[in-house]
């Protein structure tokens, strides 16, 4: 993939979004009346204060081209010359608006009045900016390395295979690899492999526990999606390409996405969409896997953590997936003394690294700021420990909380569960 | 032109001009939108879109806690004279007349006092909004001229129609003339602009139900 500036044009921009634009898209923007309220959901604005930062308005380049085009009125105008153009300049000025100050959490979609959708807009205005030549170049460079050596990263399969070593010397149990047949394919995250190796041992003690059958492969180990990001179905198809060859060859009826939120709505709802087709397997985040092996009994646990915990729900999993009562029910396995945050869930605050922006160097200051409300809901229950599943919102969750001089450790989920684990000596007799 | 010409001319000819206008209009503006479709989604489904889309049609009546405490004036006030113009339009004794002559079904009406209190709040309640709108800074940021339009559109056949109950315009037939006039010129205004949200939000809430609840999510 080139990135020249040459191989873009406002003109590839608008037809992307003439592609994008549909009945939704149409219905949110005819019932749009400028409340604002969508303003009191983005943490992006509450935290700055700034009106720029008002979801709506981040769309409105894309509700112009809408406005012109397909409503009588606007065509009308548009003929009558009372267009207003839509220009370079204008797209230029509102990136830092569609990737720097969004993550595209989807809180504003759950407060809108008249039910509009705007995370789901959000998500189609980027099309238009990849096309257009108006990405991120933090963004850009996170794709280029993903489309050429499989990872955002750049991280390699030589990398991950010291680890597994080190995980099977740890553990003294096998890490399949390349197992046809197995019953769940493992996506990993970059980001995991590096900052958070416990992920990769928790899931090979937990799963060799009750009895899972599971395997890498060495064709396709991340799970994460650059394209997803940025905003662009083609890159994004061909990274879930890679995942569905890969799953396909060893023939494994599941894939389980790691913790990483992008990811797992990357595969799971958008991925069949860029490539398609649906799939002939299906998809599950770690946590819906966990929570359905406890709920069958297949793993048992002993002892709990006493230190008071909290949660972050990342939003990937959460509200945009639907994936709320599964992390609590497993917390309930290994924590006593759990305390919600007051907004989660559906409702949960977005952590403010997600949708690309911690991969955007340029947002760095707003990442922080919108953090503050991440940090606002902490202080109000004062835990020991904040327990996450995503690694992304970990790692902003770790930065933030030392940036404010906050002594709270952030711990992941899935190697919480795997600590508690019965030795399997013991697993006999329950 | 005597008034009783002016009443005549806004209850005869203009009126049907206004509600052809209004039926065109809002019918090529529904098309437009559904015409654009939705494309196959090919992501195994949680749940059926249909049940979830029409609860948050539903649902959005109600705010959610973290949204009425950080924006409780917007709610408030919102959803006071959004109910009272309801109110006013639907369940006042001639408005249930004129629906009756017109389409034939009819309903029981408030009494007369009760619908004066209620316009007399909606008044108030859409010159707080307007005010709202020229201070609050997001409000004031995100506004368009098309914003002021629709609400003085809205404001004037409720302050006209207060006005000619309490027989403050005179003579009356220049009242309700006005009245009916201002009427005519929301039900024209409403399918170029904004008003559209009127019969585009129940569209926009169910689609929002649909693309959340697919994925599990009552939205």
């Amino acid at each position: 993939m080139t990135q020249g500036a040459n191989s873009f044009s406002i003109q590839r921009g608008l037809n992307a979004w003439r592609e994008e634009i549909d009945a939704p898209v149409a219905s949110f923007f005819s019932s749009c009346v400028h409340c604002g309220l969508c303003a009191q959901a983005c943490p992006f604005f509450v935290e700055t204060g700034d009106p720029k930062y008002t979801p709506i308005h981040k769309l409105e380049p894309m509700r112009l081209l809408w406005e012109q085009e397909y409503t009588f009125w606007g065509k009308l105008k548009a003929r009558l010359g009372l267009k207003k153009e839509i220009t370079d300049a204008m797209l230029e000025e509102w990136e830092p608006l569609l990737y720097d100050s969004c993550t595209m959490c989807g809180r504003c979609s759950l407060v809108c009045p008249v039910g509009n959708d705007i995370h789901y807009m959000i998500r189609k205005a980027r099309e238009g900016m990849v096309a257009s030549g108006h990405a991120p170049e933090g963004l850009v460079a996170a794709s280029v390395r993903a489309v050429k050596t499989g990872s955002p990263m750049g991280l390699q399969w030589k990398t991950l295979e010291v680890q597994i070593k080190h995980v099977e010397t740890a553990t003294d149990l096998e890490v399949p690899i390349d197992k046809a047949g197995a019953d769940y394919l493992v996506l990993l995250s970059s980001m995991e492999i590096i900052n958070f190796p416990e992920y990769l041992e928790a899931i090979t003690k937990i799963f060799d526990h009750a009895g899972v059958s599971w395997t890498l492969s060495r064709d396709c180990f991340e799970a994460t999606n650059a394209g997803v990001q940025i905003g662009s179905k083609d890159i994004g198809a061909q990274l879930v390409q890679r995942v569905v060859d890969a799953a396909e060859k060893l023939g494994v009826p599941n894939v389980i996405s790691p913790e990483c939120g992008h990811a797992y709505t990357g595969i799971r709802w958008e991925g069949p969409n860029m490539i398609k087709r649906a799939y002939p397997f299906k998809v599950f985040h770690i946590i819906e896997v966990l929570d359905q092996l406890r709920a069958e009994g297949r793993i048992q646990t002993e002892g709990k953590e006493m230190d008071r915990l909290s949660m972050h729900d990342p939003c990937n999993l959460a509200r945009k997936s639907g994936v709320v009562k599964q992390q609590r029910s497993l917390m309930d396995l290994v924590a006593g003394d759990f305390i919600d945050l007051e907004e989660h869930g559906e409702y949960q605050w977005c952590c403010g690294a997600g949708g690309g922006v911690s991969s955007n160097e340029r947002a760095e200051e707003l990442k922080l700021a919108a953090f503050k409300r991440k940090k606002a809901q902490i202080e109000q229950v004062e835990p020991e420990r904040m327990v996450t599943m995503c690694a992304t919102c970990r790692t902003q969750l770790e930065e933030g909380l030392e940036e404010f001089n906050m002594d709270i450790p952030v711990v992941g989920l899935t190697e919480m569960i795997a600590d508690h684990l019965v030795e399997k000596e013991e697993s006999g007799k329950p | 032109m005597t008034p009783m010409e002016f009443l005549l001319l806004v209850k005869g000819p203009l009126f049907t001009i206004a509600v052809a206008i209004f039926a065109l209009g809002l019918l090529i503006r529904l098309g437009e939108i559904f015409a654009l479709g939705r494309a196959h989604n090919y992501a195994e489904a949680r749940r059926s879109e249909v049940l979830p889309g029409l609860r948050t049609v539903y649902r959005r009546f109600n705010p959610d806690p973290g949204t009425f405490r950080r924006a409780p004036f917007d709610v408030v006030v919102g959803m006071l004279w959004h109910i009272g113009f309801v109110i006013a339009l639907l369940l006042f004794i001639p408005h249930v007349e004129l629906i009756k002559s017109t389409f034939g079904i009819a309903w029981p009406a408030l009494p007369n006092p009760v619908v004066d209190a209620v316009t007399a709040i909606t008044l108030l309640g859409l010159i707080a909004a307007l005010v709202h709108r020229l201070t609050q800074p997001v409000k004031r940021f995100l506004s368009t001229p098309q914003d002021y339009l629709i609400w003085t559109v809205t404001f004037l056949p409720v302050l006209t129609g207060y006005l000619a109950y309490h027989r403050l315009i005179n003579p009356y037939p220049l009242a309700m003339g006005l009245h009916i006039l201002s009427a005519e010129i929301f039900l024209i205004v409403l399918p170029f602009t904004k008003l559209t949200h009127i019969f585009t939000a129940f569209v926009a809430r169910y689609y929002n139900g649909a693309i959340f609840g697919r994925k599990g999510i009552q939205s």
